[in-house]
Protein backbone atom coordinates (compact mmCIF):
# COMPACT_ATOMS: atom_id res chain seq x y z
CA UNK A 1 0.00 0.00 0.00
CA UNK A 2 2.78 2.38 0.94
CA UNK A 3 6.46 2.36 0.13
CA UNK A 4 9.10 4.73 1.42
CA UNK A 5 12.59 4.30 -0.01
CA UNK A 6 15.74 6.21 0.96
CA UNK A 7 13.83 9.18 2.26
CA UNK A 8 16.15 12.06 3.14
CA UNK A 9 15.49 15.59 4.26
CA UNK A 10 17.79 18.37 5.35
CA UNK A 11 16.61 21.42 7.26
CA UNK A 12 18.61 24.64 7.46
CA UNK A 13 21.96 25.62 6.03
CA UNK A 14 25.57 25.96 7.11
CA UNK A 15 26.06 25.65 10.83
CA UNK A 16 22.33 25.10 11.39
CA UNK A 17 22.20 22.26 8.87
CA UNK A 18 20.15 19.39 10.20
CA UNK A 19 20.04 16.12 8.27
CA UNK A 20 16.74 15.12 9.89
CA UNK A 21 15.99 11.97 7.88
CA UNK A 22 18.76 9.70 6.65
CA UNK A 23 17.84 6.98 4.17
CA UNK A 24 14.57 6.05 5.84
CA UNK A 25 13.03 3.06 4.06
CA UNK A 26 10.03 0.91 4.92
CA UNK A 27 6.92 -0.54 3.37
CA UNK A 28 3.42 -0.97 4.72
CA UNK A 29 0.95 -3.55 3.46
CA UNK A 30 -2.68 -2.78 2.83
CA UNK A 31 -4.63 -3.12 6.05
CA UNK A 32 -1.48 -3.16 8.15
CA UNK A 33 -0.95 -1.07 11.25
CA UNK A 34 2.66 0.07 11.08
CA UNK A 35 4.30 1.55 14.15
CA UNK A 36 7.04 4.14 14.26
CA UNK A 37 8.57 4.73 17.67
CA UNK A 38 11.42 6.91 18.92
CA UNK A 39 12.30 9.73 21.26
CA UNK A 40 11.49 13.34 20.51
CA UNK A 41 13.41 14.81 17.61
CA UNK A 42 14.11 11.40 16.07
CA UNK A 43 12.21 12.36 12.91
CA UNK A 44 8.89 10.53 13.31
CA UNK A 45 6.65 13.50 12.52
CA UNK A 46 8.94 14.51 9.67
CA UNK A 47 8.39 11.11 8.03
CA UNK A 48 4.62 11.57 8.21
CA UNK A 49 4.86 15.16 6.99
CA UNK A 50 6.81 14.06 3.91
CA UNK A 51 4.25 11.36 3.12
CA UNK A 52 1.33 13.72 3.67
CA UNK A 53 2.86 16.40 1.43
CA UNK A 54 3.25 18.93 4.26
CA UNK A 55 7.01 18.95 3.59
CA UNK A 56 8.28 19.06 0.04
CA UNK A 57 12.04 19.39 -0.03
CA UNK A 58 12.75 15.72 0.57
CA UNK A 59 14.57 13.31 -1.70
CA UNK A 60 13.91 9.61 -2.21
CA UNK A 61 10.85 7.69 -3.25
CA UNK A 62 7.34 7.54 -1.85
CA UNK A 63 4.76 5.26 -3.47
CA UNK A 64 1.10 4.81 -2.63
CA UNK A 65 -0.56 1.78 -4.21
CA UNK A 66 2.37 1.30 -6.59
CA UNK A 67 2.18 4.87 -7.89
CA UNK A 68 4.97 7.35 -7.27
CA UNK A 69 3.92 10.32 -5.17
CA UNK A 70 5.28 13.59 -6.46
CA UNK A 71 6.92 15.96 -4.00
CA UNK A 72 4.73 18.93 -4.88
CA UNK A 73 2.13 18.18 -7.53
CA UNK A 74 -0.29 15.62 -6.23
CA UNK A 75 -3.78 14.88 -7.51
CA UNK A 76 -6.55 16.04 -5.18
CA UNK A 77 -7.52 12.39 -4.88
CA UNK A 78 -4.28 11.78 -2.95
CA UNK A 79 -5.38 14.24 -0.28
CA UNK A 80 -8.59 12.31 0.14
CA UNK A 81 -7.05 8.87 0.32
CA UNK A 82 -4.29 9.77 2.78
CA UNK A 83 -5.37 11.55 5.97
CA UNK A 84 -3.44 12.72 8.98
CA UNK A 85 -4.43 13.01 12.66
CA UNK A 86 -2.25 15.13 14.93
CA UNK A 87 -1.31 14.94 18.59
CA UNK A 88 -2.91 18.16 19.70
CA UNK A 89 -6.55 18.14 18.69
CA UNK A 90 -6.96 21.65 20.03
CA UNK A 91 -4.31 23.13 17.80
CA UNK A 92 -5.55 21.29 14.74
CA UNK A 93 -9.22 22.30 14.97
CA UNK A 94 -10.35 25.80 14.01
CA UNK A 95 -11.38 27.44 17.30
CA UNK A 96 -14.24 29.47 15.82
CA UNK A 97 -15.74 26.77 13.63
CA UNK A 98 -18.44 24.48 14.97
CA UNK A 99 -17.80 20.75 14.72
CA UNK A 100 -20.39 20.66 11.93
CA UNK A 101 -18.49 23.27 9.93
CA UNK A 102 -15.12 21.62 10.57
CA UNK A 103 -16.44 18.32 9.25
CA UNK A 104 -18.28 19.75 6.24
CA UNK A 105 -15.32 21.72 4.96
CA UNK A 106 -13.32 18.74 3.58
CA UNK A 107 -16.53 17.28 2.14
CA UNK A 108 -17.05 20.50 0.18
CA UNK A 109 -13.42 20.73 -0.95
CA UNK A 110 -13.53 17.21 -2.31
CA UNK A 111 -17.07 17.68 -3.69
CA UNK A 112 -18.32 14.48 -2.11
CA UNK A 113 -21.84 15.82 -1.54
CA UNK A 114 -24.31 14.63 1.10
CA UNK A 115 -22.60 16.74 3.77
CA UNK A 116 -25.36 16.50 6.37
CA UNK A 117 -25.68 12.75 6.20
CA UNK A 118 -21.93 12.25 6.20
CA UNK A 119 -21.49 14.38 9.30
CA UNK A 120 -24.23 12.57 11.18
CA UNK A 121 -22.84 9.20 10.13
CA UNK A 122 -19.23 9.93 11.02
CA UNK A 123 -20.11 11.41 14.41
CA UNK A 124 -21.88 8.18 15.19
CA UNK A 125 -18.92 6.16 14.02
CA UNK A 126 -16.49 7.95 16.32
CA UNK A 127 -18.91 7.74 19.23
CA UNK A 128 -19.81 11.41 19.56
CA UNK A 129 -23.34 12.30 20.63
CA UNK A 130 -25.21 14.36 17.99
CA UNK A 131 -25.58 17.14 20.57
CA UNK A 132 -21.91 18.03 20.02
CA UNK A 133 -22.45 18.76 16.36
CA UNK A 134 -23.00 22.50 16.72
CA UNK A 135 -20.54 23.10 19.51
CA UNK A 136 -17.09 24.67 19.31
CA UNK A 137 -13.80 22.88 20.10
CA UNK A 138 -13.36 24.66 23.45
CA UNK A 139 -16.68 23.23 24.62
CA UNK A 140 -15.33 19.70 24.20
CA UNK A 141 -12.95 17.65 26.32
CA UNK A 142 -9.56 16.59 24.97
CA UNK A 143 -10.82 13.11 24.15
CA UNK A 144 -13.90 14.46 22.38
CA UNK A 145 -11.73 16.83 20.33
CA UNK A 146 -9.54 13.94 19.26
CA UNK A 147 -12.68 12.08 18.17
CA UNK A 148 -13.58 15.10 16.04
CA UNK A 149 -10.09 15.08 14.50
CA UNK A 150 -10.52 11.39 13.69
CA UNK A 151 -13.99 12.07 12.29
CA UNK A 152 -12.58 14.81 10.07
CA UNK A 153 -10.09 12.32 8.64
CA UNK A 154 -12.69 9.57 8.21
CA UNK A 155 -15.34 11.68 6.54
CA UNK A 156 -13.34 11.60 3.31
CA UNK A 157 -13.34 7.79 3.29
CA UNK A 158 -9.55 7.56 3.22
CA UNK A 159 -7.48 4.41 2.80
CA UNK A 160 -4.44 5.45 4.81
CA UNK A 161 -4.40 7.20 8.18
CA UNK A 162 -1.19 8.85 9.36
CA UNK A 163 -1.53 9.09 13.13
CA UNK A 164 0.98 11.39 14.83
CA UNK A 165 0.96 10.74 18.59
CA UNK A 166 -2.86 10.61 18.51
CA UNK A 167 -3.23 9.90 22.23
CA UNK A 168 -0.15 11.51 23.75
CA UNK A 169 -2.03 14.52 25.06
CA UNK A 170 -4.81 12.46 26.61
CA UNK A 171 -5.34 10.93 30.04
CA UNK A 172 -4.80 7.17 30.04
CA UNK A 173 -8.49 6.34 30.44
CA UNK A 174 -9.32 8.51 27.42
CA UNK A 175 -6.32 7.09 25.55
CA UNK A 176 -7.80 3.60 25.98
CA UNK A 177 -11.09 4.74 24.46
CA UNK A 178 -9.40 6.40 21.49
CA UNK A 179 -7.09 3.43 20.85
CA UNK A 180 -10.11 1.10 20.92
CA UNK A 181 -11.90 3.40 18.50
CA UNK A 182 -8.92 3.42 16.14
CA UNK A 183 -8.76 -0.39 16.21
CA UNK A 184 -12.47 -0.73 15.50
CA UNK A 185 -12.37 1.69 12.59
CA UNK A 186 -9.39 -0.03 11.03
CA UNK A 187 -11.16 -3.36 11.16
CA UNK A 188 -14.44 -2.02 9.83
CA UNK A 189 -12.94 0.02 7.02
CA UNK A 190 -9.86 -2.10 6.29
CA UNK A 191 -7.68 0.97 6.75
CA UNK A 192 -3.89 1.14 6.66
CA UNK A 193 -2.26 2.95 9.57
CA UNK A 194 1.08 4.48 10.24
CA UNK A 195 1.05 5.16 13.96
CA UNK A 196 3.76 7.37 15.39
CA UNK A 197 4.38 7.50 19.12
CA UNK A 198 7.13 7.93 21.67
CA UNK A 199 5.29 5.37 23.79
CA UNK A 200 6.49 1.84 23.13
CA UNK A 201 3.49 0.27 24.85
CA UNK A 202 1.03 2.18 22.67
CA UNK A 203 2.83 1.18 19.49
CA UNK A 204 3.21 -2.46 20.46
CA UNK A 205 -0.44 -2.60 21.47
CA UNK A 206 -1.61 -1.22 18.15
CA UNK A 207 0.91 -2.56 15.64
CA UNK A 208 2.19 -5.90 14.41
CA UNK A 209 5.41 -4.35 13.17
CA UNK A 210 7.38 -1.77 15.06
CA UNK A 211 10.12 0.34 13.54
CA UNK A 212 12.46 2.16 15.90
CA UNK A 213 13.98 5.50 14.92
CA UNK A 214 16.83 7.46 16.46
CA UNK A 215 18.39 10.68 15.18
CA UNK A 216 16.73 10.50 11.79
CA UNK A 217 17.61 6.89 11.12
CA UNK A 218 15.83 3.60 11.41
CA UNK A 219 17.75 1.56 13.95
CA UNK A 220 15.64 -1.58 14.03
CA UNK A 221 12.51 -3.18 12.63
CA UNK A 222 10.96 -5.72 14.97
CA UNK A 223 7.73 -7.58 15.29
CA UNK A 224 5.44 -7.20 18.25
CA UNK A 225 6.34 -10.75 19.27
CA UNK A 226 10.05 -10.02 19.37
CA UNK A 227 9.37 -6.95 21.44
CA UNK A 228 7.29 -8.95 23.88
CA UNK A 229 9.88 -11.67 24.25
CA UNK A 230 12.41 -9.01 25.12
CA UNK A 231 14.83 -9.86 22.36
CA UNK A 232 15.49 -6.72 20.36
CA UNK A 233 18.92 -6.92 18.74
CA UNK A 234 19.65 -3.25 18.80
CA UNK A 235 21.11 -1.73 21.97
CA UNK A 236 19.09 1.45 21.61
CA UNK A 237 15.84 -0.51 21.33
CA UNK A 238 16.82 -2.54 24.38
CA UNK A 239 17.38 0.63 26.36
CA UNK A 240 14.05 2.07 25.23
CA UNK A 241 12.33 -1.14 26.27
CA UNK A 242 14.04 -1.14 29.64
CA UNK A 243 13.11 2.49 30.24
CA UNK A 244 9.48 1.76 29.34
CA UNK A 245 9.34 -0.77 32.18
CA UNK A 246 9.51 1.92 34.87
CA UNK A 247 12.04 3.11 37.40
CA UNK A 248 14.97 0.86 38.24
CA UNK A 249 17.82 2.73 39.91
CA UNK A 250 20.54 0.26 38.85
CA UNK A 251 19.43 0.07 35.24
CA UNK A 252 19.62 3.84 34.85
CA UNK A 253 23.37 3.92 35.49
CA UNK A 254 23.82 1.75 32.40
CA UNK A 255 21.94 4.16 30.12
CA UNK A 256 23.98 5.46 27.22
CA UNK A 257 23.45 8.17 24.65
CA UNK A 258 22.84 6.77 21.20
CA UNK B 1 11.63 4.93 55.54
CA UNK B 2 9.36 7.43 57.29
CA UNK B 3 10.64 7.36 60.80
CA UNK B 4 10.31 11.08 61.41
CA UNK B 5 7.18 12.99 60.45
CA UNK B 6 7.83 15.97 58.19
CA UNK B 7 4.46 17.12 56.92
CA UNK B 8 0.87 16.48 57.86
CA UNK B 9 -2.00 17.87 55.82
CA UNK B 10 -5.38 17.53 57.48
CA UNK B 11 -8.68 18.08 55.69
CA UNK B 12 -7.59 20.39 52.90
CA UNK B 13 -10.43 21.88 50.88
CA UNK B 14 -9.92 24.17 47.88
CA UNK B 15 -12.72 25.89 46.01
CA UNK B 16 -12.55 28.17 42.98
CA UNK B 17 -15.54 30.48 42.70
CA UNK B 18 -16.96 30.68 39.20
CA UNK B 19 -20.06 32.28 37.69
CA UNK B 20 -21.28 28.81 36.75
CA UNK B 21 -20.96 27.61 40.33
CA UNK B 22 -18.03 26.90 42.58
CA UNK B 23 -15.47 24.33 41.49
CA UNK B 24 -14.30 22.06 44.26
CA UNK B 25 -10.68 21.40 43.31
CA UNK B 26 -9.75 19.53 46.48
CA UNK B 27 -12.01 18.08 49.12
CA UNK B 28 -11.04 16.52 52.44
CA UNK B 29 -7.45 15.86 51.40
CA UNK B 30 -5.39 14.46 54.27
CA UNK B 31 -2.00 12.80 54.24
CA UNK B 32 1.33 12.86 55.97
CA UNK B 33 4.87 12.07 55.05
CA UNK B 34 8.31 11.62 56.50
CA UNK B 35 11.69 11.43 54.83
CA UNK B 36 10.32 9.40 51.97
CA UNK B 37 9.11 9.60 48.41
CA UNK B 38 5.39 9.93 48.09
CA UNK B 39 3.57 10.17 44.78
CA UNK B 40 0.35 12.00 44.03
CA UNK B 41 -1.22 10.45 40.95
CA UNK B 42 -4.42 11.13 39.08
CA UNK B 43 -5.83 12.24 35.77
CA UNK B 44 -5.78 15.85 34.67
CA UNK B 45 -7.96 18.06 36.82
CA UNK B 46 -7.96 15.64 39.75
CA UNK B 47 -6.46 18.25 42.06
CA UNK B 48 -2.79 17.24 42.22
CA UNK B 49 -1.26 20.62 41.44
CA UNK B 50 -3.60 22.63 43.64
CA UNK B 51 -2.80 20.31 46.53
CA UNK B 52 0.94 20.83 46.01
CA UNK B 53 0.54 24.57 45.67
CA UNK B 54 -1.72 24.90 48.69
CA UNK B 55 1.06 23.57 50.91
CA UNK B 56 3.26 26.49 49.90
CA UNK B 57 0.36 28.94 49.75
CA UNK B 58 0.98 29.48 46.05
CA UNK B 59 -2.63 29.43 44.89
CA UNK B 60 -4.15 32.58 43.34
CA UNK B 61 -5.80 34.88 45.90
CA UNK B 62 -9.33 34.06 44.72
CA UNK B 63 -8.87 30.39 45.62
CA UNK B 64 -10.78 29.59 48.81
CA UNK B 65 -8.69 27.35 51.02
CA UNK B 66 -10.19 25.78 54.12
CA UNK B 67 -7.93 23.44 56.00
CA UNK B 68 -7.58 22.09 59.54
CA UNK B 69 -3.80 22.14 59.50
CA UNK B 70 -0.69 21.93 57.36
CA UNK B 71 1.86 20.93 59.94
CA UNK B 72 5.45 21.10 58.80
CA UNK B 73 8.18 20.16 61.30
CA UNK B 74 5.75 20.81 64.12
CA UNK B 75 4.70 24.25 62.89
CA UNK B 76 1.24 24.92 61.41
CA UNK B 77 1.94 26.71 58.13
CA UNK B 78 -1.61 28.06 58.10
CA UNK B 79 -0.81 30.32 61.04
CA UNK B 80 2.28 31.89 59.46
CA UNK B 81 2.37 35.40 58.03
CA UNK B 82 3.22 35.95 54.37
CA UNK B 83 6.69 37.07 55.45
CA UNK B 84 7.23 33.89 57.44
CA UNK B 85 6.02 31.85 54.47
CA UNK B 86 8.77 33.37 52.34
CA UNK B 87 11.28 31.86 54.75
CA UNK B 88 9.63 28.46 54.32
CA UNK B 89 9.48 28.66 50.53
CA UNK B 90 12.73 27.71 48.93
CA UNK B 91 14.67 27.27 52.13
CA UNK B 92 12.51 24.65 53.83
CA UNK B 93 10.17 23.52 51.08
CA UNK B 94 10.92 23.88 47.37
CA UNK B 95 8.72 23.29 44.36
CA UNK B 96 9.79 22.20 40.87
CA UNK B 97 7.31 22.76 38.04
CA UNK B 98 6.82 20.90 34.79
CA UNK B 99 8.33 23.32 32.33
CA UNK B 100 11.68 24.84 33.32
CA UNK B 101 11.46 27.38 30.50
CA UNK B 102 8.68 29.21 32.34
CA UNK B 103 10.29 29.04 35.75
CA UNK B 104 13.70 30.38 34.74
CA UNK B 105 14.39 34.02 33.96
CA UNK B 106 15.25 34.08 30.24
CA UNK B 107 17.69 37.01 30.40
CA UNK B 108 19.93 35.76 33.20
CA UNK B 109 22.44 32.94 33.06
CA UNK B 110 21.45 29.73 34.76
CA UNK B 111 24.50 29.95 37.00
CA UNK B 112 23.41 33.31 38.34
CA UNK B 113 19.93 32.10 39.04
CA UNK B 114 21.07 29.02 40.94
CA UNK B 115 23.54 31.08 42.92
CA UNK B 116 20.85 33.59 43.83
CA UNK B 117 18.62 30.82 45.12
CA UNK B 118 21.44 30.08 47.55
CA UNK B 119 22.50 33.59 48.60
CA UNK B 120 18.94 34.75 49.17
CA UNK B 121 18.77 32.52 52.23
CA UNK B 122 22.40 32.60 53.33
CA UNK B 123 25.15 35.11 54.05
CA UNK B 124 28.10 33.73 52.14
CA UNK B 125 30.85 35.19 49.99
CA UNK B 126 30.43 35.40 46.21
CA UNK B 127 33.22 32.88 45.78
CA UNK B 128 31.72 30.38 48.18
CA UNK B 129 28.30 30.71 46.52
CA UNK B 130 29.77 30.11 43.10
CA UNK B 131 31.63 27.04 44.29
CA UNK B 132 28.46 25.71 45.85
CA UNK B 133 26.59 26.35 42.57
CA UNK B 134 29.14 24.42 40.52
CA UNK B 135 28.99 21.63 43.07
CA UNK B 136 25.21 21.53 42.77
CA UNK B 137 25.36 21.44 38.96
CA UNK B 138 27.70 18.48 39.24
CA UNK B 139 25.33 16.82 41.72
CA UNK B 140 22.53 16.89 39.14
CA UNK B 141 24.84 15.09 36.70
CA UNK B 142 25.78 18.03 34.53
CA UNK B 143 29.13 17.05 33.10
CA UNK B 144 30.55 20.49 32.37
CA UNK B 145 29.28 22.73 35.17
CA UNK B 146 31.60 25.65 34.37
CA UNK B 147 30.28 25.95 30.82
CA UNK B 148 26.66 25.40 31.78
CA UNK B 149 26.99 28.07 34.48
CA UNK B 150 27.25 30.73 31.76
CA UNK B 151 24.41 29.51 29.55
CA UNK B 152 21.03 31.19 29.18
CA UNK B 153 17.85 29.13 29.64
CA UNK B 154 17.10 28.99 25.89
CA UNK B 155 20.51 27.45 25.26
CA UNK B 156 19.84 24.27 27.22
CA UNK B 157 17.87 21.14 26.28
CA UNK B 158 14.71 20.09 28.09
CA UNK B 159 16.49 17.46 30.15
CA UNK B 160 19.27 19.82 31.15
CA UNK B 161 16.77 22.60 31.91
CA UNK B 162 14.99 20.33 34.33
CA UNK B 163 18.28 19.37 36.00
CA UNK B 164 19.07 23.06 36.36
CA UNK B 165 15.67 23.66 37.96
CA UNK B 166 16.32 20.84 40.39
CA UNK B 167 19.75 22.25 41.20
CA UNK B 168 18.15 25.62 41.87
CA UNK B 169 15.46 24.15 44.09
CA UNK B 170 17.84 21.95 46.04
CA UNK B 171 20.72 24.34 46.61
CA UNK B 172 19.08 25.92 49.70
CA UNK B 173 18.94 22.35 51.05
CA UNK B 174 15.19 22.17 51.70
CA UNK B 175 13.78 19.39 53.85
CA UNK B 176 10.91 18.83 51.46
CA UNK B 177 10.75 19.01 47.69
CA UNK B 178 7.42 19.16 45.86
CA UNK B 179 7.97 18.20 42.23
CA UNK B 180 4.95 18.82 40.00
CA UNK B 181 5.28 16.68 36.86
CA UNK B 182 8.99 17.52 36.80
CA UNK B 183 9.78 15.12 33.99
CA UNK B 184 6.55 14.77 32.03
CA UNK B 185 7.87 16.76 29.07
CA UNK B 186 11.04 14.68 28.81
CA UNK B 187 11.91 11.54 26.89
CA UNK B 188 11.53 8.41 28.95
CA UNK B 189 15.26 7.71 29.39
CA UNK B 190 16.01 11.31 30.37
CA UNK B 191 12.98 11.26 32.64
CA UNK B 192 14.39 8.28 34.53
CA UNK B 193 17.84 9.86 34.76
CA UNK B 194 16.35 13.01 36.31
CA UNK B 195 14.33 10.92 38.75
CA UNK B 196 17.48 9.01 39.71
CA UNK B 197 19.12 12.32 40.64
CA UNK B 198 16.16 13.19 42.87
CA UNK B 199 16.21 9.70 44.34
CA UNK B 200 19.89 9.92 45.25
CA UNK B 201 19.46 13.35 46.80
CA UNK B 202 16.51 12.17 48.86
CA UNK B 203 18.65 9.32 50.15
CA UNK B 204 21.85 11.25 50.83
CA UNK B 205 20.18 14.32 52.34
CA UNK B 206 17.30 12.67 54.11
CA UNK B 207 14.80 14.84 52.27
CA UNK B 208 11.10 14.26 51.80
CA UNK B 209 9.75 14.25 48.25
CA UNK B 210 6.24 14.71 46.92
CA UNK B 211 6.19 13.66 43.28
CA UNK B 212 3.11 14.77 41.37
CA UNK B 213 2.49 12.79 38.20
CA UNK B 214 -0.15 11.38 35.91
CA UNK B 215 1.96 8.26 35.32
CA UNK B 216 0.79 5.60 37.75
CA UNK B 217 3.27 2.90 36.76
CA UNK B 218 6.21 5.28 36.88
CA UNK B 219 5.26 6.59 40.31
CA UNK B 220 4.65 3.10 41.64
CA UNK B 221 8.14 2.01 40.57
CA UNK B 222 9.76 5.15 41.97
CA UNK B 223 7.95 6.12 45.18
CA UNK B 224 7.51 4.50 48.57
CA UNK B 225 3.83 5.34 48.80
CA UNK B 226 1.21 6.56 46.36
CA UNK B 227 -1.78 8.83 46.87
CA UNK B 228 -4.39 8.34 44.16
CA UNK B 229 -6.66 11.30 43.49
CA UNK B 230 -9.85 11.62 41.52
CA UNK B 231 -12.21 14.59 41.37
CA UNK B 232 -10.33 16.45 44.10
CA UNK B 233 -10.57 13.52 46.53
CA UNK B 234 -8.06 10.99 47.68
CA UNK B 235 -9.27 7.60 46.51
CA UNK B 236 -6.62 5.74 48.45
CA UNK B 237 -3.13 5.97 49.87
CA UNK B 238 -1.23 2.80 49.25
CA UNK B 239 2.28 1.38 49.58
CA UNK B 240 3.81 1.39 46.12
CA UNK B 241 4.64 -2.29 46.45
CA UNK B 242 0.95 -3.08 46.98
CA UNK B 243 -0.37 -0.95 44.16
CA UNK B 244 -0.94 -3.82 41.76
CA UNK B 245 -3.02 -5.59 44.39
CA UNK B 246 -5.20 -2.55 44.97
CA UNK B 247 -8.89 -3.30 45.24
CA UNK B 248 -10.07 0.26 44.67
CA UNK B 249 -12.06 0.25 41.42
CA UNK B 250 -10.58 3.56 40.27
CA UNK B 251 -7.00 2.40 40.81
CA UNK B 252 -7.79 -0.89 39.13
CA UNK B 253 -9.47 0.93 36.25
CA UNK B 254 -6.41 3.14 35.72
CA UNK B 255 -4.02 0.20 35.79
CA UNK B 256 -6.15 -1.92 33.46
CA UNK B 257 -6.67 0.69 30.76
CA UNK B 258 -2.93 1.05 30.10
CA UNK B 259 -1.67 -0.63 26.94
CA UNK B 260 1.05 -3.10 27.84
CA UNK B 261 4.04 -4.27 25.86
CA UNK B 262 3.37 -7.82 27.02
CA UNK B 263 -0.34 -7.55 26.29
CA UNK B 264 -2.25 -8.68 23.24
CA UNK B 265 -4.04 -6.41 20.82
CA UNK B 266 -7.43 -6.97 22.28
CA UNK B 267 -9.58 -4.02 23.21
CA UNK B 268 -8.42 -2.14 26.27
CA UNK B 269 -10.78 -2.19 29.24
CA UNK B 270 -12.20 1.29 29.58
CA UNK B 271 -12.67 3.06 32.87
CA UNK B 272 -16.25 3.21 34.07
CA UNK B 273 -16.54 6.14 36.41
CA UNK B 274 -18.74 5.88 39.45
CA UNK B 275 -20.26 8.86 41.24
CA UNK B 276 -19.91 7.08 44.57
CA UNK B 277 -16.11 7.41 44.34
CA UNK B 278 -16.59 11.02 45.33
CA UNK B 279 -18.31 9.97 48.53
CA UNK B 280 -15.88 10.18 51.44
CA UNK B 281 -17.33 7.14 53.20
CA UNK B 282 -16.97 5.01 50.10
CA UNK B 283 -13.19 5.37 49.97
CA UNK B 284 -12.76 4.76 53.68
CA UNK B 285 -14.77 1.61 53.35
CA UNK B 286 -12.91 0.33 50.28
CA UNK B 287 -9.41 0.89 51.55
CA UNK B 288 -10.18 0.01 55.16
CA UNK B 289 -9.44 3.50 56.42
CA UNK B 290 -5.85 4.37 57.14
CA UNK B 291 -3.88 1.52 55.58
CA UNK B 292 -0.77 3.33 54.43
CA UNK B 293 -1.45 6.83 55.64
CA UNK B 294 1.98 7.17 57.19
N1 LIG C 1 9.67 22.20 9.58
C1 LIG C 1 10.87 22.03 10.14
N2 LIG C 1 11.85 22.93 9.98
C2 LIG C 1 13.07 22.75 10.52
N3 LIG C 1 13.42 21.69 11.27
C3 LIG C 1 12.48 20.76 11.48
C4 LIG C 1 11.16 20.86 10.94
N4 LIG C 1 10.45 19.78 11.31
C5 LIG C 1 11.27 19.03 12.08
N5 LIG C 1 12.50 19.60 12.17
C6 LIG C 1 13.65 19.02 12.87
O1 LIG C 1 13.78 17.67 12.45
C7 LIG C 1 14.11 16.83 13.53
C8 LIG C 1 13.06 15.76 13.70
O2 LIG C 1 11.90 16.36 14.19
P1 LIG C 1 10.50 15.60 14.31
O3 LIG C 1 10.23 14.87 13.06
O4 LIG C 1 9.50 16.59 14.74
O5 LIG C 1 10.81 14.56 15.48
P2 LIG C 1 9.79 13.66 16.31
O6 LIG C 1 8.44 13.77 15.68
O7 LIG C 1 10.37 12.30 16.25
O8 LIG C 1 9.82 14.22 17.70
C9 LIG C 1 14.28 17.72 14.73
O9 LIG C 1 15.65 18.04 14.86
C10 LIG C 1 13.47 18.94 14.37
O10 LIG C 1 13.97 20.08 15.01
N1 LIG D 1 -6.35 29.06 38.99
C1 LIG D 1 -7.46 28.34 38.87
N2 LIG D 1 -8.67 28.91 38.69
C2 LIG D 1 -9.78 28.17 38.58
N3 LIG D 1 -9.81 26.83 38.64
C3 LIG D 1 -8.65 26.19 38.81
C4 LIG D 1 -7.42 26.90 38.94
N4 LIG D 1 -6.42 26.00 39.12
C5 LIG D 1 -7.00 24.79 39.10
N5 LIG D 1 -8.33 24.89 38.91
C6 LIG D 1 -9.29 23.77 38.86
O1 LIG D 1 -9.03 22.92 39.93
C7 LIG D 1 -9.13 21.55 39.55
C8 LIG D 1 -7.85 20.81 39.88
O2 LIG D 1 -6.80 21.36 39.10
P1 LIG D 1 -5.30 20.87 39.18
O3 LIG D 1 -4.88 20.72 40.58
O4 LIG D 1 -4.49 21.79 38.32
O5 LIG D 1 -5.38 19.44 38.49
P2 LIG D 1 -4.19 18.41 38.15
O6 LIG D 1 -4.53 17.18 38.89
O7 LIG D 1 -4.28 18.20 36.67
O8 LIG D 1 -2.89 19.04 38.57
C9 LIG D 1 -9.48 21.57 38.08
O9 LIG D 1 -10.87 21.41 37.95
C10 LIG D 1 -9.05 22.92 37.63
O10 LIG D 1 -9.84 23.36 36.54
MG1 LIG E 1 6.63 14.45 16.58
MG1 LIG F 1 -1.21 19.60 37.38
Amino acid sequence: MLLVDKLNIIFGHGKAKNHALKDVSFSVKKGESFGLVGESGSGKSTVLNCIAGLLQNWTGLIEVDGKTVHRRKRPIEFYRRVQMVFQDPYGSLHPRHTIDKTLKEPVAIHRLGNGNDRVAQVLKEVGLDPKFRFRFPHQLSGGQRQRVAIARALILEPEVLLLDEPTSALDVSIQAEVLNLLQDIREQRNLTYILVSHNLAVVSHMCENVTVMNRGQIVEKITKQQLQQDTPQNQYTRQLLLASRGYDRQAIDQFKEY
Amino acid sequence: MNTENLLTVTNLNITFPSPKGDVSAACGVSFSLGKEKIGIVGESGSGKSVTGRAILRLLPPYAQVVCDEIRFKGEDLLTLSEKEMRRIRGKEISMVMQDPKYSLNPVRTVGHQIMEAYTIHRRVSQKEAKEKTLEMLAAVQIRNPKQVYNLYPHEVSGGMGQRIMIAMMLIPEPSLLIADEPTSALDVTVQLQVLAILDDLVTTRGMGLILISHDLELVASFCDRVIIMYGGRIMETINAADLHDSTHPYTRGLLNCLPKIEGGSTRLPVLKRDASWLDAHYNQHITGGSDASG
